[in-house]
């Protein structure tokens, strides 16, 4: 143990991006009651700027790579691939958000904050070293996001939603805490390099019971956040109530950060008993990707449609994760962006579609988008042939590089039931595309107003984005590659 | 001794954490989560862990139950129904409150000395001043980034109670 406990210069440059947005957070807060009603969106571009600011002090974070705060974090690529993600959803989602607010007649700055410290929980998480700041990290991403959900209070099913995410969440916590006691109880240390240590050692002779119980209990939170089958029951009810630019959030956001912890503590801290864990997520991954496709199918509504798409997108995630090798952990980020920007994209038309109250948010409500905003439904479309995985887009690669990862690690079964999957996935995708272009134009999309700019450059930008991983993916795959190397 | 007094208070644990599933009566399961917590504190102070017991009543037994109380009070919990009073409940347990006392007071005479600062376990990492090196050394940043945690929290509260959005 060291005895200097002062944070050095360096340290306190790796904690930069944090301490940005929580400045930022807080400025909003102090801002809102001195900003006239009319002026609030202006909160909304201070978290803009100040989520650019974070993005800065990422790149910053990044030069003075390293371990800060007596190891609780740890500033390597993995982490800055991650806090960018992060930093660029909560910006998307913010875009996407003003228009959204004012139609609803619900903007305050409050919003704005919590959009701003769901991200540094989120920051938190990808950083951290350490199961108490990965739980801490990972309390404050979820708690804004159960207030965010239930953030237009009036509304029933925002508040159905809200209470759903809420219950179920702690009660996920609460089970990734016990692991996390049990593996403090039998190794003795919560740094996740030490844990490997012990475990790789067989130091203290860890009970084999008690650690599979502890990688068990914090599956079971990991998979929760995840929305990994059996945990899987809150997702489409929570997006399907929440604001559609939280939902989108939501299924971005906390979701790539929650896949980030999994693949850290997984494959830093429990390769050494891999073999243990492997066959677990196996099954879940499958189950997963069976239950999200498969109950897509049945959805007619839009956003319950993409809450079990995001299930069916976990599994395939998962089956990276079960590979655990470099091109897996490689994998998974390059998925995570390519799948964050489409979603975040898809939510953001989704939002625009529906008009106040969220009336319009069937399938069928797509009816005559192509005729009525083409430019809209070209890109929606962009975004669906994403997520179904088709060649020129991020989705596309994303999915070849997974199922590459696995078939290296001689995962064939997963593999097949994977590729089989997608084809399935391709039918409730290509169906919104179908009502959109060949069905009569109905009532939900006449006098549709035009896109808000900041609605415009959520889906231009995230459109463009998806197409540049499609056509050139070693721009993200590169980096991804290079900072895959979990174990150090 | 321990084992004895750990054995005991495990065993209450678990009952009123029983008591509190099965109980209809908010308040009865109110009242059981106490009787878990206390027990919890005491097991903590077999442990050596002093501070950890005396946070568990001071902000567990002690804060937080008080608002449970008060919140199931302000939601209207009802009268309380009896059923099947028994008339033995009284004499039964005043009697076992009785014992407890008893026990605890033959223990603590029997067993701890009479100047040495009391002690259970070996473990010694648990008095306030170890925990807060500990604290504010090695889990600064933890420490510090539960402010943030906290602070959503309190704009939670105001985000879902306001007046008008």
């Amino acid at each position: 143990m060291p005895d200097n406990f002062v944070p050095t210069a360096a340290e306190m440059l790796r904690f930069l991006p944090e301490l940005i947005l929580i400045v930022v957070g807080t400025l909003i807060m102090v801002l809102d009651p001195l900003t006239r009603h009319e002026d609030k969106n202006r909160l909304g571009i201070l978290a803009i700027l100040g989520l650019a600011g974070a993005a800065w002090g990422t790149f910053v974070a990044a030069q003075n790579g390293g371990p800060a705060f007596q190891g609780m974090l740890l500033v390597d690529g993995f982490a800055t691939f991650f806090r960018y993600l992060v930093i660029l959803v909560g910006a998307l989602t913010v875009m996407a958000s003003l228009s959204y607010l004012k139609r609803e007649n619900a903007e305050a700055g409050e919003y704005y904050a919590l959009t701003v410290f769901s991200v540094v929980g989120q920051c938190v998480m990808v950083t951290a070293n350490e199961l108490i700041m990965i739980f801490i990290g990972l309390e404050i991403s979820s708690i804004a996001t159960y207030i965010l959900a239930g953030y237009l209070r009036d509304d029933k099913r925002n508040n159905e939603s809200a209470l759903k995410y809420f219950l179920l969440g702690s009660f996920a916590t609460a089970f990734l805490l016990y692991g996390i006691a049990w593996i403090y109880g039998s190794t003795g240390t919560t740094n996740l390099a030490e844990i490997r240590r012990v475990l790789a050692s067989g130091e203290g002779a860890p009970s084999q019971a008690l650690l599979g119980l502890s990688a068990a209990l914090m599956f079971v939170g990991f998979a929760f956040k995840v929305s990994a089958v059996p945990f899987q029951s809150w997702a489409p009810d929570v997006y399907q109530g929440a604001p559609a630019p939280v939902s989108g959030f939501m299924s971005a956001g906390p979701k790539a950060a929650a896949f980030a912890i999994f693949l850290r503590v997984y494959l830093a801290a429990f390769e050494p008993i891999a073999a243990k864990w492997q066959a677990v997520v196996i099954v879940s991954a499958i189950a997963t990707m069976i239950v999200g496709n498969f109950a897509a199918l049945l959805q007619g509504n839009i956003k319950r449609m993409l809450a079990y798409s995001s299930i069916a997108h976990a599994g395939y995630v998962m089956v990276a994760i079960a590979a655990h090798n470099e091109i897996g952990t490689a994998a998974v980020m390059f998925y995570m962006a390519s799948y964050a920007l489409m979603n975040v994209g898809a939510f953001a038309v989704i939002a625009h579609v529906a008009r106040a109250g969220e009336k319009y948010v069937n399938t069928d409500d797509m009816a005559g988008l192509g005729v009525r905003q083409p430019v809209t439904a070209a890109l929606l479309t962009i975004f669906l042939l994403s997520l179904i995985g088709v060649p020129l887009t991020g989705g596309f690669f994303g999915k070849f590089y997974i199922f590459k990862a696995a078939l290296d690690a001689n995962l064939i079964w997963p593999t097949i039931i994977g590729l089989l999957n997608s084809a399935v996935a391709a039918y409730y995708y290509l169906r919104v595309i179908v009502v959109m272009y060949f069905r009569e134009p109905g009532e939900s999309t006449a006098d549709l107003p035009p896109l808000a700019p900041g609605v415009q450059a959520v889906l231009w930008g995230s459109a463009l984005a998806i197409l540049v991983l499609g056509i050139y993916p070693s721009v993200i795959l590169d980096f991804a590659g290079r900072s895959a190397n979990l174990v150090k | 001794m321990d084992a004895i007094l750990f054995l005991l208070f495990a065993t209450l644990a678990v009952g009123c954490g029983i008591n509190l599933v099965v109980q209809t009566h908010p308040i009865s399961s109110a009242l059981s989560l106490v009787g878990v917590m206390g027990s919890l504190a005491v097991l903590y102070l077999l442990l050596g862990a002093e501070f950890m017991a005396a946070a568990q009543m001071i902000v567990y037994a002690g804060a937080i139950m008080v608002l449970f109380v008060f919140v199931i009070m302000l939601l209207n919990a009802g009268a309380e129904t009896r059923k099947a009073r028994s008339k033995l409940a009284l004499p039964l347990g005043a009697a076992g409150l009785f014992a407890l006392l008893a026990i605890l007071i033959f223990s603590v005479q029997a067993l701890l000395p009479r100047t040495d600062p009391v002690r259970f376990g070996a473990f010694t990492g648990g008095t306030a001043k170890a925990i807060g090196q500990k604290l504010f050394t090695e889990y600064l940043l933890p420490f510090e980034v539960t402010s943030v945690l906290i602070l959503i929290a309190i704009l939670g509260a105001v985000v879902l109670a306001r007046k008008e959005i």
